[in-house]
């Protein structure tokens, strides 16, 4: 039994049990206050001063960090709160580059937001002078830093240091002159961030943003010459909807095709269909790796930030990361080598696009060890929202459009494809198809529920291969990785599979997905909408997905084979010492 | 409990050892005192020491360099208490004519005595010098009396007698108790009774606690800290070890900051012999109570000064305030409950310990106990550390221990407790100064920073001077402090150019307003106080800057205006001639002029014109 308390709200008695602030409380009591720095993930800062309410007998004090107590009688909108909050608005104003209608945020940008709200006409305090001006930060592949619009309310410090435990960014030098920097003030493309985009997942305005490909994807489309194939990730579907004011969760996988084709895309697949394919050759690996006992646990390789942490902090061990390209980049070269030749094209003249939940997929479409010949494969990736905004810019009705299906072969897949997209997706799925390769035997119940979740970033499950006990961890951020990590240098590991993804609670989280400040229902909703998904396909183990076995027949010969080898598996790079460890 | 240290025994025998010096010479050997020369008065004095053959009536002389006296401005400072007497602005030069004339042949020197700047005589000691002789000094006691660096002559100042009693009784909650009683407020700034914050801490004892002298003194010209640091380190770790016994905490970090190089070196020093004697360290004096002392040495941020601020410093943290609650009484360093006191604070534990609550409760006003170090300075004539009882006034720090307005100029106003304090004007002469009646004046005690302004002082130029030192402090964690003060310092900056507007002074009051309401921690909050309390006092002065464009102290260049007077001008071309940017016409014999767009109001002329004839607009 809850131990429930009161409170009041501007004379409301309101109840609370364990909320960790007075925000909360509000909040749950179906009122507000307006926050730039507070979100829920993360440790409140208390530093906006948006927040600020009046306690009675305890006076001004910010909501978000003052936990409730029995008896506090709290006002929202007094005189004193309302004074701070607008003076608050003005001086981040007069501070702040205001070419909203240019800015990438515009729409929804929170400063914008409260400025329209709170009835800011005027801006008494003088303007950001041109010498206080810092140059614009687009050295990484995956985001746009740019100081001048940063209110430094230390979201995006936060977000890297408490879901990444990385601490790339971080506050600088004091007073007016305060900035939040990459470490030592180097460029974003040149420290070692793993460009997961939760920083500009969580910033309220225009200072960190996802670097747009929208402009070089329409130049493919409306160039005659080229043929624009396109693939979508699992997590993009249950959530782009929200951008048209659909319910987190809807999957819009139909309406999605139809759309992209509006737009001029000439085929459409699914990243499902390689989330199959990956999980044949991961599965087949984990299964060789259980026999010969070498390089376990198996990290999972789906998840670019990952990969990027272990080069760069742990390249000791590159060893045990799954050699298996991300369902993205198996599926550009399949589309790469048999394509040309069954649309009677050049190659040059095919471009490959992605449409991802992630930023770091930027990153990771332009890696070395995904060249080949000189080009990589997937030519450009797209975010959800880039994507919800080409939607937008073309004049699509989303919420109209007929839903219509994808192009085959490469646009079918099962379930196990499908929940790749929230964390603990790709060891459902490997599990599925390891245990019937293991055994020659049917898995008969392919729900492996203790693996699913939104809120626990780590969870440990055993499972029984005939006999044979393994376990299975499903952790992410990659400061929960971290601590595995850990383990196994200590010896203390128990685990034999590892997967992990970068964001808290995996793609569906995504920095590329649409925004949203209190994202924990949010997140819940996108996971949902992936397992109902999977829940209703006919085939839910990627071993069973026809087009996967007419590929190999075709193609591949079998999984782990030397063709397989050579277009789905990868090399690592040591980043300290820049050599490439070719794990066999 | 029994202990395995009788520390009266240790203190006998100390006192033995001090007896056996012979003649004590005290040389200020506090960091103002070093750097005016007295190491090399020392090695002077010991020099002349070694050899000595024949004294008046001692076989023996032990120059012993101290902590801080306090009158730093009269530095290097030499006290004989034996003689009664003690000599300022000492040089090398001078030490022999002290030794032979004074020490071997018992004839004071009177060149090197203090000068009463009231009656113009020379005063030979300490008693009846006017900055020393109303002063009651309890936390400051030692330091100016003992070899700082000797843990002997600490013992023999009753040095760690209050935690062997303390240790013996073995009742944290008498402890906490008496130092309730005593009515000991944080002397840091904020004046919270200490015995409160300890009984909250102490509420959460069981695990893991920690004890944090916070010794990151950041007002400009304050150093009431730095010299206890220096001058009596043993009484700071006897505070803390006190406070740790009573709150139950073994671990504790002194907060020191770095530019206090011999603070650090004398507190080293002093822990390491304190675990040597065990008066530190695992079963303090064969108790049961262990206590580890670590130094942490600040980067000198002013905001490292606040609690949650220090805090986050220690872990490795970029020194940023955090929100209260939770208070470090409950989620401190580490996460574990905290205890954190001022320098000052522990100081008085040992004292008030010793003699009692009811001892130091007789000090001072009803609501503040004790006494109270200032840095006082400014346009007085004694300048240096001080200390006295709560509820001593304005008029008698300012014209008895200061000696007056210095040079004859007219008091004007104080600013009182540094960045965070306010100005106090002729009005609050004879209110008796405590940490309640500051506030209602519209100051605060703060650290104790005390600068005398006279009619000299341009009021809008200070509170210009101290936001800017507040803007630049500012960790820039919350918006209306970090950008507030920006604003608030551009807007005095426009005023002090002679470009303000009236709409600008309502616009600084207030924003000045909103960042004293709205800021995350003390320093925001307190910041807009010199602004707040000169616009409560002088207000016409801001006016004039803005109606006018006259700076009625004839500080402000923007608005200074150099005229020659035509009637007075004999055309002597002295002038024209010590003009550096030729900004003076006129032939010779008849009248001169200033171009005032090249005047670079440099008064050069004014200060050279024989017939007075150049003035000030």
């Amino acid at each position: 039994m809850t131990d429930k308390k009161t409170l009041f709200i501007d004379g409301k008695e309101v109840e609370f049990t364990d909320e960790p602030n007075l925000l909360e409380v509000i909040r749950k009591a179906g009122m507000n206050v307006p926050t730039f720095c507070y979100r829920p993930d993360l440790t409140s800062f208390g530093a906006c001063r948006m927040c600020v309410v009046e306690v009675e007998g305890r006076g001004i004090q910010s909501s978000c960090t003052m936990p409730p107590e029995a008896g506090l009688k709290i006002h929202l909108n007094t005189d004193r709160t309302r004074r701070i909050r607008k003076t608050v608005l003005e001086l981040l104003l007069a501070n702040h580059d205001r070419s909203c209608l240019t800015c990438d945020k515009s729409g929804s940008c929170e400063l914008q937001q409260y400025a329209e709200e709170y009835g800011i006409k005027q801006i008494r305090y003088p303007d950001k002078a041109d010498d206080e001006y810092l140059p614009v930060d687009d050295s990484s592949p995956s985001l746009v830093r740019d100081p001048n619009k940063c209110i430094l309310c230390g979201a995006c410090v936060r977000a890297c240091t408490e879901f990444q435990g990385h601490s790339v960014l971080g506050f600088a030098n004091r007073g007016s002159k305060t900035v939040v920097q990459p470490m030592n003030g180097r460029p974003l493309g040149q420290v070692d961030c793993v460009n997961c985009g939760q920083c500009a997942a969580v910033c309220p305005t225009g200072a960190l943003t996802i670097k747009s490909d929208i402009e070089n994807v329409w130049k493919e489309i409306t160039n005659p010459n080229k043929k624009v194939v396109v693939q979508m990730a699992p997590a993009t579907r249950v959530a782009i909807g929200e951008m048209f004011g659909l319910e987190p969760g809807e999957n819009s996988i139909g309406k999605m095709n139809a759309a992209l084709r509006r737009i001029g895309f000439d085929l459409i697949f699914d990243t499902n269909f390689s989330a199959d394919l990956t999980i044949m050759e991961e599965a087949s690996e984990f299964l060789g790796r259980l026999q010969s006992g070498q390089n376990l646990p198996l990290f999972t390789s789906c998840c670019p930030a990952w990969i990027k942490y272990i080069e760069t902090a742990h390249p000791e061990m590159l060893n045990h990361l799954s050699t298996c390209k991300s369902p993205m980049s198996m599926m550009s070269p399949v589309l790469v080598d048999l394509l040309p030749k069954r649309l009677e094209i050049e190659r040059e003249n095919l471009v490959v696009v992605a449409i991802m939940p992630c930023t770091a997929k930027k990153y990771e479409c332009k890696r070395d060890d995904l060249m080949r010949n000189g080009r990589a494969d997937t030519d450009y990736v797209l975010t959800t929202q880039e994507l919800g905004r080409m939607i937008k810019e073309a004049g699509i009705d989303f919420n109209s459009i007929e839903p219509e299906p994808n192009d085959s072969p490469f646009g079918e897949y099962t379930g196990a494809g499908t929940i790749f997209g929230a964390s603990g997706g790709v060891a459902e799925a490997a599990v599925r198809t390891a245990y019937e390769f293991a055994t020659g035997e049917t898995l008969e119940n392919v729900d492996i529920k203790e693996l699913r979740g939104t809120t626990n970033r780590c969870r440990d499950v055993e499972l029984d291969i005939k006999g044979t006990k393994v376990v299975v961890r499903v952790v992410s951020t990659l400061k929960e990785a971290e601590k595995s990590l850990q383990e196994i240098k200590n010896g203390t590991a128990k685990f034999h599979m590892l997967e992990v993804m970068a964001c808290p609670g995996g793609c569906i989280n995504g920095g590329g997905q649409p925004r949203s400040c209190d994202n924990s229902k949010i997140k819940a909703e996108r996971a949902q909408g992936l397992y109902k998904e999977d829940s209703e396909l006919k085939l839910r183990k990627s071993h069973v997905n026809p087009s996967i076995k007419k590929l190999y027949d075709e193609y591949l010969e079998k999984p782990n084979s030397h063709k397989a080898h050579e277009i789905l598996h990868t090399i690592y790079k040591d980043k300290l010492t820049g050599s490439y460890k070719d794990i066999k | 409990m029994a202990l395995n240290i009788d520390i009266k025994e240790e203190q006998k025998r100390a006192l033995e050892d001090i007896k056996q010096q012979g003649l004590r010479v005290l040389v200020c050997a506090g960091t103002g005192c070093v750097a005016n020369g007295s190491l090399k008065v020392i090695e002077k004095f010991k020099e002349l020491g070694a050899n000595v053959g024949v004294l008046s009536e001692y076989d023996k002389m032990t120059t012993v360099p101290t902590g801080c006296h306090g009158f730093c401005e009269q530095g290097v400072l030499v006290v004989i208490p034996d003689k009664h007497v003690t000599y300022v602005k000492v040089k090398e030069k001078d030490v022999e004519e002290i030794y032979e004339s004074h020490i071997k042949n018992n004839k004071p020197v009177e060149r090197l005595m203090y000068v009463d700047p009231k009656t113009h005589e020379h005063v030979q000691d300490d008693e009846h010098i006017n900055f020393y002789a109303k002063q009651t000094r309890t936390a400051l006691k030692n330091c100016g009396n003992i070899n700082a660096e000797s843990i002997d002559e600490a013992i023999a100042v009753r040095g760690y007698e209050a935690l062997a009693n303390v240790l013996k009784e073995n009742n944290p909650d008498a402890v906490i108790e008496t130092i309730e009683k005593s009515g000991l407020r944080g002397r840091g700034g904020g004046g919270f009774p200490t015995g409160r914050k300890w009984k909250f801490t102490a509420a959460n004892r069981g695990g893991k606690s920690y004890i944090v002298c916070n010794g990151d003194e950041g007002d400009p010209g304050a150093f009431m800290d730095r010299s206890v640091m220096e001058g009596d380190p043993h009484k700071l770790l006897e505070g803390m070890a006190i406070a740790a016994f009573a709150i139950g905490a073994d671990e504790g970090y002194i907060y020191v900051r770095a530019e206090y190089p011999l603070a650090i070196k004398r507190l080293r020093k002093a822990i390491k012999d304190a675990e040597e004697r065990n008066f530190l360290g695992k079963n303090i004096m064969g108790s049961d109570f262990s206590l580890d002392i670590h130094i942490k040495e600040g980067a000198g941020a002013f905001v490292c000064g606040e609690e949650t601020a220090l805090i986050a410093s220690i872990e490795g943290e970029r020194g940023m305030p955090r929100p209260k609650p939770p208070f470090p009484a409950n989620k401190g360093l580490f996460g574990r409950p905290t205890l954190i006191n001022n320098v000052e604070t522990l100081a008085n534990v040992p004292v008030i310990m010793l003699n009692g609550a009811d001892w130091f409760a007789k000090m001072g006003t009803e609501t503040s106990k004790g006494t109270k170090t200032f840095a006082l300075t400014g346009d007085v004539n004694n300048t240096g550390l001080i200390e006295v009882p709560m509820g001593t006034t304005l008029r008698e720090i300012v014209f008895d221990i200061g000696g007056g307005m210095r040079d004859g100029k007219k008091f004007k106003a104080v600013q009182i407790g540094g960045p965070s304090g306010g100005c106090l004007t002729e009005e609050h002469l004879d209110i008796p100064m405590d940490y309640d009646n500051l506030i209602k004046a519209g100051a605060m005690v703060g650290s104790g920073g005390l600068v005398v302004m006279s009619d000299k002082t341009c009021i809008v130029e200070v509170a210009r001077f101290f936001m800017n030192f507040t803007q630049h402090e500012s960790c820039g964690k919350c918006v209306p402090c970090r950008e507030g003060t920006k604003n608030m310092l551009k807007i005095l900056e426009k005023i002090v150019a002679g470009k303000g507007t009236m709409e600008d002074l309502e616009l600084l009051e207030e924003l000045a307003h909103a960042v004293k309401d709205g800021s995350l921690c003390g320093l925001g909050k307190t910041a807009p106080n010199p602004v707040l309390s000169t616009l409560k006092y002088f207000r016409d002065e801001y006016i004039a800057h803005i109606k006018d464009k006259k700076c009625p102290a004839g500080v402000c260049t923007a608005m200074k205006k150099v005229v020659i007077m035509e009637d007075l001008c004999k055309g002597c071309t002295k002038c024209a001639r010590t003009c550096p940017v030729g900004a003076i016409d006129g032939t010779v014999k008849n009248p001169h002029h200033i171009n005032q767009d090249k005047c670079i109001k440099c008064e050069a002329c004014l200060k050279n014109c024989p017939f007075k004839a150049i003035v000030l607009e």
